[in-house]
């Protein structure tokens, strides 16, 4: 007997603050305005897709002490855009990226149960933690906490939401016209929490929503992440590009479950996917490569060395040969405000692997940071992206896939028509949305229906 | 289509639950069971906008509704529980076109930086119908909601100590709009510039750090969000007393004031114009809307009938800090002319049953109105300041 095929999920991130993003086609639309996001959703919805993915950031990125200005800048607030996008979708998911430094859990878990009662029920709550004080500069808390701290506010936040959610049963508004009885209990949504981070008390005054809680995703790889998402997540945003890389972090994260007493299908591994897609193989590995070089200008090289150089740059040649000198390992940190920042943990190795490696290909700066930067995950025509796609979920490196287009907000609907139908024709798509709520969507239970209190646990 | 009179008043509906008399949601009308449903909220706005009023106000609170000023009555024979405004607001901006937006915001246990891109989102959802109703909370028992500050317990309304909580409240509340005014600011119209020869998004000569020190909080700025389609969405706020005057004539473009009667109502908008003198807005366009609850019937005697059936299933006459009116559409716009004519730009009409009062006010008050060349028959503007005759103000950190 053969193993039957998995169904594999699909959502979308707007692109956005990101290098990803080619703001610089013609083709390229608004990222602020709202018929960009309503376009966006509706392409997502009309290709039946779990979600849609918002990222967030609380202040503008720096480098060099000035505000960047290579990369899209600017994006609207969470929250209220995807209300209003509940308004233009019926079934569509809503994630939105909130996060849990720099917010109180009364005010975010009334903000997630509105949203979830406004969407009849299709809520999502990505939730990430801060560890700057540069974001801190924005905010009431201001400073920010030391990296050991942030996880355990971040579960200290999430186990108080959860216990602000399941603080109303779902039966309590009972709204008897004739006997005068509005609520069945005066003490509806009492909570009492105390902790090392909050210290709270009262009563939530949000209903219990359609999905009872949002659904929640984790994102990030450390050691602490993956274990938060084995013990707390819904699903995990993923960042592992190759097949081997992620049938490793799936088997991993996974496997880590049982000692939380959940098994593997309660929780989904959605990596990140960028694609290029066009009618031959051939033509599409020519836009990947255009891309490529619309998304790594001369100038966006160059404050891509000054990552890992952590000095000033801008005095080299974007087309000349990589600097010579060796990066700055101090404290401070040339750029503020975007995670990669961390990716390179020894900067003096990888500055001279670098630079091997450019000398070896006579490769410019430019070169060098087109070719050995991220790249598209998928690079094919339908055919082949649908094969591809199926094969990783079918091979256990992912659940399904987070796609991230490069054009705003057209870039999904070549995808929407032409890959959409193949992975539905190999019957490992849905045709047809099969529930109303993201929870129905994904696959997984009702949290009433789950043991109680494992968020909250 | 006829532009509208210059004698023209404005008019809004002030959203809350089923209605602002306690028993509302007793009535047949009410939908007690839909309150927590976007179609619920989507009907009385689009309703709202059939009667082309001005904006909508959408009432809420950091905890649970109380019939005590300060504390939660643990009563179970009122409608309790609220869904986030400003998310209410977002969710039925794009079913509508012309009405404006003006979700309650709380400023003591929230960050300006959250809220001033939440707004200039819902201004971008809306293409340029956001406003916003600043409302602060003394409350012991949602301080302890937030549990990183305590706020003075309020004993004796006239004591000199409880002068010092409010007034600090106020001081806060105007530091929260200044914030996130300078936000709004912060991205001149034009810093997205696209240019494809320098490879640069923005001009970031044209982003602000709006470095706001206060003493409750610090805010560095910019924005993440761009500036909204109104340049600043409207601010407003509900007044009682001097020292809310003097916020509302600080820090707001519309102030709700709640007079009896004529006199009354000359008295607070004199006292609001020289709060303005004083904080040397004395040039710059205020409105002040008059408050009033209202049940309207085509009879007089129905409309008081309905009261005292209402204040009968309540168990007690319900007071509120606003005049309470029942009686004909006709009355009314006599009313509202009175009161207008005594120095006030228009009216927050509080439904008491919103159900019935809201469409009594579209298809009975306003229908009246328009008889007497007192309000608008279309929508003359495309955002809420141009409804209210309000100019797209300059940004202040734009280089002369």
């Amino acid at each position: 007997m053969t193993k039957p095929l998995k169904q594999i999920h699909l959502a979308a991130h707007f692109p956005g603050v990101n290098n990803t993003t080619v703001w610089s086609d013609p083709r390229a639309g608004s990222h602020i305005e709202f018929s960009s996001f309503a376009h966006f959703a509706r392409t997502a919805e009309r290709a039946k897709f779990d979600f849609l993915f918002l990222a967030e950031g609380l202040r503008l990125r720096e480098q060099g002490g000035h505000i960047y200005d290579l990369d899209v800048v600017g994006r609207p607030d969470t929250f209220t855009v995807l209300a209003a996008l509940a308004a233009v979708t019926e079934h569509l998911g809503l994630t939105g990226t909130i996060n849990s430094t720099f917010n109180e859990p009364y005010e975010v878990a009334r903000q997630f149960a509105s949203l979830d009662h406004l969407s009849g029920g299709r809520s999502a709550w990505n939730v990430v933690t801060s560890w700057d004080a540069f974001t801190g500069e924005n905010f009431r808390r201001g400073g920010f906490l030391p990296q050991d701290e942030r996880y355990s506010r971040a579960k200290e936040f999430l186990a108080t939401a959860g216990e602000l959610f399941d603080s109303w049963h779902g039966d309590e508004i009972i709204a008897d016209q004739e006997t005068g009885t509005f609520l069945r209990d005066a003490k509806a949504g009492a909570f009492v929490h105390t902790g090392q981070h909050f210290d709270i008390h009262g009563q939530f005054n949000v209903p219990r929503s359609p999905q009872g809680r949002p659904v929640v995703f984790q994102a990030g790889d450390s050691e602490e992440g993956r274990e938060f998402a084995a013990a707390e997540a819904d699903a995990i945003f993923s960042r592992h590009g190759t097949l081997e890389a992620g049938r490793a972090f799936y088997t991993d994260v996974k496997s880590r479950m049982a000692k939380y007493g959940r098994r593997p299908d309660q929780l989904l591994i959605l990596p990140a996917a960028t694609f290029a897609l066009a009618d031959t193989d051939a033509e599409a590995e020519e836009l990947a490569r255009e891309v490529r070089r619309q998304q790594v200008s001369g100038a966006t090289a160059l404050k891509h060395l000054e990552f890992v150089w952590n000095r000033d740059l801008s005095a080299y040649d974007p087309e000349g040969p990589l600097p010579d000198i060796d990066p700055d390992v101090g404290d401070d940190h040339i750029s503020q405000g975007r995670a990669q920042v961390r990716m390179y943990r020894d900067p003096v190795a990888t500055a001279r692997e670098w630079r091997e490696l450019a000398a070896a290909n006579k490769w410019s700066i430019r070169d060098l940071v087109i070719n050995t930067g991220n790249r598209q995950n998928f690079v094919g025509s339908p055919a082949t992206l649908a094969t591809t796609i199926d094969d990783f979920v079918q091979a256990d490196a992912s659940d399904g896939f987070i796609l991230v287009p490069h054009i705003t907000p057209t870039g999904l609907d070549e995808f929407a028509d032409k890959v959409v139908p193949l992975l539905q024709e190999r019957g490992v798509f849905r045709t047809e949305y099969e529930g109303t709520t993201l929870r129905d969507h994904l696959g997984l239970a009702h949290p009433d229906e789950t043991p109680a209190g494992r968020i909250a646990s | 289509m006829s532009p509208t009179p210059s004698s023209a008043l404005h008019l809004a509906v002030a959203l809350d639950g089923t209605g602002w008399h306690p028993a509302s949601w007793r009535e047949p009308v009410a939908r007690p069971r839909d309150l927590f449903t976007a179609a619920y909220w989507a009907d009385l706005v689009t309703e709202a906008e059939r009667g082309l009023l001005d904006f909508v106000t959408i009432e809420d609170g950091l905890g649970l509704q109380s019939s005590h000023f300060l504390d939660p009555d643990e009563r179970t024979d009122q409608v309790r529980g609220r869904l986030d405004a400003v998310l209410v607001a977002s969710r039925v901006a794009p079913l509508t076109r012309h009405i404006g937006l003006v979700p309650t915001v709380v400023s003591t246990h929230t960050e300006p930086f959250h809220i001033s891109k939440a707004i200039a989102t819902l201004d971008h959802v809306s293409t340029g119908r956001a406003g916003l109703r600043v409302q602060l909370t003394a409350r012991p028992n949602e301080a302890a909601h937030f549990g990183r500050r305590t706020i003075a317990r309020i004993e004796a309304y006239d004591s000199p100590a409880t002068q010092d909580v409010v007034t600090d409240l106020f001081d806060e509340t105007a530091d929260h709009v200044e914030a996130v005014r300078r936000l709004w600011d912060s991205w001149e119209d034009d810093a997205e510039i696209r240019d494809t020869t320098t490879g640069r998004f923005i001009d970031r000569d044209k982003l602000h750090y709006i470095d706001f020190e206060g003493r409750h909080f610090s805010v560095k700025g910019p924005s993440i969000t761009p500036r909204p389609p109104q340049g600043q969405p409207i601010v407003s706020a509900l007044a009682h007393d001097t020292v809310p005057y003097r916020l509302v004539a600080r820090a707001a473009d519309i102030g709700y004031v709640t007079p009896y009667d004529a006199d009354e109502a000359r008295a607070i908008v004199a006292q609001i114009r020289a709060e303005q003198n004083a904080a040397g807005r004395a040039a710059e366009p205020l409105h002040v809307f008059g408050d009033l609850l209202v049940l309207l019937d085509d009879d007089p005697g129905a409309a008081t009938a309905r009261r005292e059936r209402l204040d009968e299933l309540a168990g007690q006459p319900y007071t509120s800090d606003a005049l309470t009116f029942a009686g004909t559409p006709a009355q009314l716009a006599d009313l509202l002319q009175e009161l207008q004519g005594a120095g006030l730009s228009g009216f927050r009409l509080r439904p008491a049953v919103a159900g019935h009062d809201l469409p009594a006010i579209t298809r009975g008050l306003v229908p009246e109105l328009q008889r007497r060349g007192a309000f608008r028959r279309a929508y003359e503007a495309d955002t809420l300041r141009g409804l209210l005759g309000l100019a797209r103000p300059a940004n202040r950190y734009t280089a002369a």
